[in-house]
């Protein structure tokens, strides 16, 4: 089984979002980048298809060079290879557009993207990517097994799960439940000194363009003051004649 | 050439996002000068879509999409859409839209924007503003192919009637083997409960809570308002609750009317998912907790003693205001 893991390159969780150049380009001043939160549960699961399964696993960013740090990690995490395409990721399209040819180049028959980035939440990237590959494709996948070329995926839907039989070649959108939030590793020493070492090879892009452009961002407008109240009846009035919502 | 617009159903009754959607749809086949066309599959009655701006419903009847399945799904709306030659399709933020819309994107080489939050501020060229950096701040995003796709973010925009005179139409799209290429095995789901993607209110406890068995009384909160329950991060991880009650940045959006957190800190992970919500409610002993810098109203006080109490008032109030 040969395993690409897509790792999407975001600010960490707890970053204050704010704009430049007159709220046309995201700040990333003082801001730590990390592995997307939904790609790190599915490169932990690739993980133990690699230690269970013998699979091969490589990383794929979509980005600039300062995207490589985020790769590294994955390689410390275990990855036995990187690769980045060395362009800006602009929209969920052309990212799914280099991804399919770095698919198709490097055979992969089981690629594991995350639900959504937290950055932008397009959401869109591994669907499109599956599409273009004429692969199988999974979303918001809670449960991954596979057994030859035929694979067993849960996938979380609204108010519970189901269980789904399909083939490889395949794309999942993974999130926390592929593994648990007490699986994930923290890359040790001699993980980190192996990724130092291990391969991240610099594709260039194929013509790809993008379909949306964002033009602008905003911040939402700062909220009120709470009120606080001192008993349930109070809150139940509120509730019921300002907000009206009960 | 209309706006084509994709009403969801469970169990062949019409969701109250998609009633969203045909609103927001109506807006903009206003703004463009034209009219809305649904397309609705293995829905049981479609007449609701009138009231809220539809002048005409595709109606895909067949067994074999009685479960939700995204290609097969994506299949039949693009079909539509060609048909219909809609340029702009809307679809709403469900897992389930979530899923098609890519396929769909592909299918009819379109560009796609989630989340969205207000009718286009221009038709041409295309601009929509939608929620990025899981709400905390939002993007103004062109979408530059003829073709476009939306997707209209929950509760956002609200139901707007605008009554209209529809006609109803069977539709049926050429479905191939390679649709049905997946097999669903089986499918776990309490049927009995309101979901947290259904939910008008949501009651969501934390690790203030202490441990599972005192999820008692915020479920009994929870049927007292007809309401979906909720946790946070760290009390599904430990197994307090199932996963597919963890809200917040890396586990389900919350944008329901009401949201009522007790013993949730409002840790920025966490209020980054359930931000869009309208109302929120936060009920915790420590006066200094974050989440009282992002809710409307607040008690400051222990979860046991105020949780029981405001149920009994609540079922109270219920129970005179019915
Ligand atoms: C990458 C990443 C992603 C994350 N994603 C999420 C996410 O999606 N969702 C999420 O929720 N978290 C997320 N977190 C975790 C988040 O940072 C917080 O740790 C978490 O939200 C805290 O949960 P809590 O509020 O239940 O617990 P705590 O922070 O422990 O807060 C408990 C609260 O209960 C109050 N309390 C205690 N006793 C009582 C009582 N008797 N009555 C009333 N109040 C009481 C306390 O005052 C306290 O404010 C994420 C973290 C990281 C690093």
């Amino acid at each position: 089984m040969k395993i690409l893991v897509c790792i999407s390159h975001v600010p960490d969780t707890t970053s204050k979002i704010n704009f430049t150049d007159g709220d046309t380009k995201f700040d990333t001043n003082g801001v730590q980048f990390v592995i997307n939160p939904n790609d790190e549960f599915g490169l932990t699961r690739a993980m133990w298809f690699k230690e269970k399964q013998g699979a091969v696993v490589h990383v794929v960013n979509v980005g600039g060079p300062e995207t490589e740090p985020t790769l590294r990690k994955a390689l410390a995490i275990g990855a036995d290879e990187a690769i980045r395409v060395n362009t800006p990721a602009t929209d969920g399209f052309s990212v799914a557009k280099q991804l399919a040819n770095v698919v198709k180049e490097g055979g992969y028959n089981l690629v594991i993207a995350g639900r959504e980035s937290i950055d932008y939440n397009g959401g869109m990237m591994p669907g499109i990517l599956a599409k273009l590959t004429g692969s199988n494709f999974v979303n918001t996948c809670i449960g991954l097994e596979v057994d030859g070329d035929k694979a067993t995926v849960i996938r979380e839907i609204d108010g519970g799960k189901e269980t789904l039989k399909t083939s490889l070649p395949l794309v999942v959108g993974g999130q926390k439940g592929i593994v648990e939030e007490s699986d994930l590793r923290i890359p040790n020493m001699r993980g980190i000194m192996q990724a130092r070492t291990k391969p991240l090879t610099v594709k260039e892009p194929v013509d790809a363009s993008a379909e949306t452009a964002t033009v602008s961002f905003e911040k939402p407008a700062p909220k009120g003051q709470v009120k606080l109240v001192d008993n349930v009846d109070q809150l139940i009035d509120l509730l019921h004649n300002e907000a009206k919502v009960i | 050439m209309s706006v084509l617009v994709y009403t969801e159903s469970e169990e062949g009754v019409i969701k109250k996002i998609a009633l969203e959607a045909v609103s927001y749809a109506k807006g903009i086949a206003d703004q463009m000068g034209t009219s809305v066309t649904a397309i609705s599959i293995n829905a049981n009655n479609t007449s609701e879509l009138a009231k809220y701006g539809a002048s005409k419903v595709l109606e895909v009847s067949d067994d074999k999409l009685n479960k939700f399945n995204g290609e097969a799904y994506a299949d039949a709306i693009a079909q539509a859409a060609k048909n219909e030659d809609a340029k702009v399709i809307v679809l709403t933020s469900s897992a389930n839209s979530k899923f098609l819309a890519p396929t769909l994107a592909v299918d009819l080489n379109a560009g796609f924007v989630p989340n969205v939050v207000a009718l286009p501020e221009r038709t041409s060229p295309f601009k929509v503003k939608h929620s990025v950096f899981t709400n905390k701040a939002f993007a103004h995003t062109e979408i530059k192919t003829e073709v476009k796709i939306v997707g209209l973010g929950k509760n956002t925009f609200g139901l707007k009637e605008s009554e209209t005179s529809m006609s109803n139409e069977a539709f049926s799209p050429n479905l191939d083997a390679h649709d049905f290429d997946m097999e669903i095995v089986s499918v776990d789901k309490a049927t009995d409960q309101v979901t947290i993607a259904d939910a008008e209110i949501v009651v969501s406890a934390g690790r203030g809570l202490k441990g599972p068995e005192n999820w008692g009384m915020i479920e009994d909160l929870a049927n007292t308002l007809g309401a979906a329950t909720a946790c946070s991060k760290p009390v599904s991880d430990m197994g307090w609750r199932p996963h597919s009650e963890h809200v917040g940045q890396t586990g389900k959006p919350v944008a329901s009317n009401l949201y009522i957190a007790i013993g949730i800190s409002g840790a920025i992970q966490h209020l980054a998912g359930i931000n869009s919500s309208k109302v929120k409610v936060v009920i915790n002993n420590d006066p200094e907790a974050p989440f009282f810098k992002a809710a409307d109203y607040g008690i400051v006080g222990d979860a046991f003693e105020i949780v029981p109490q405001l149920n009994e008032k609540l079922k109270a109030f219920k129970a005179q205001n019915n």
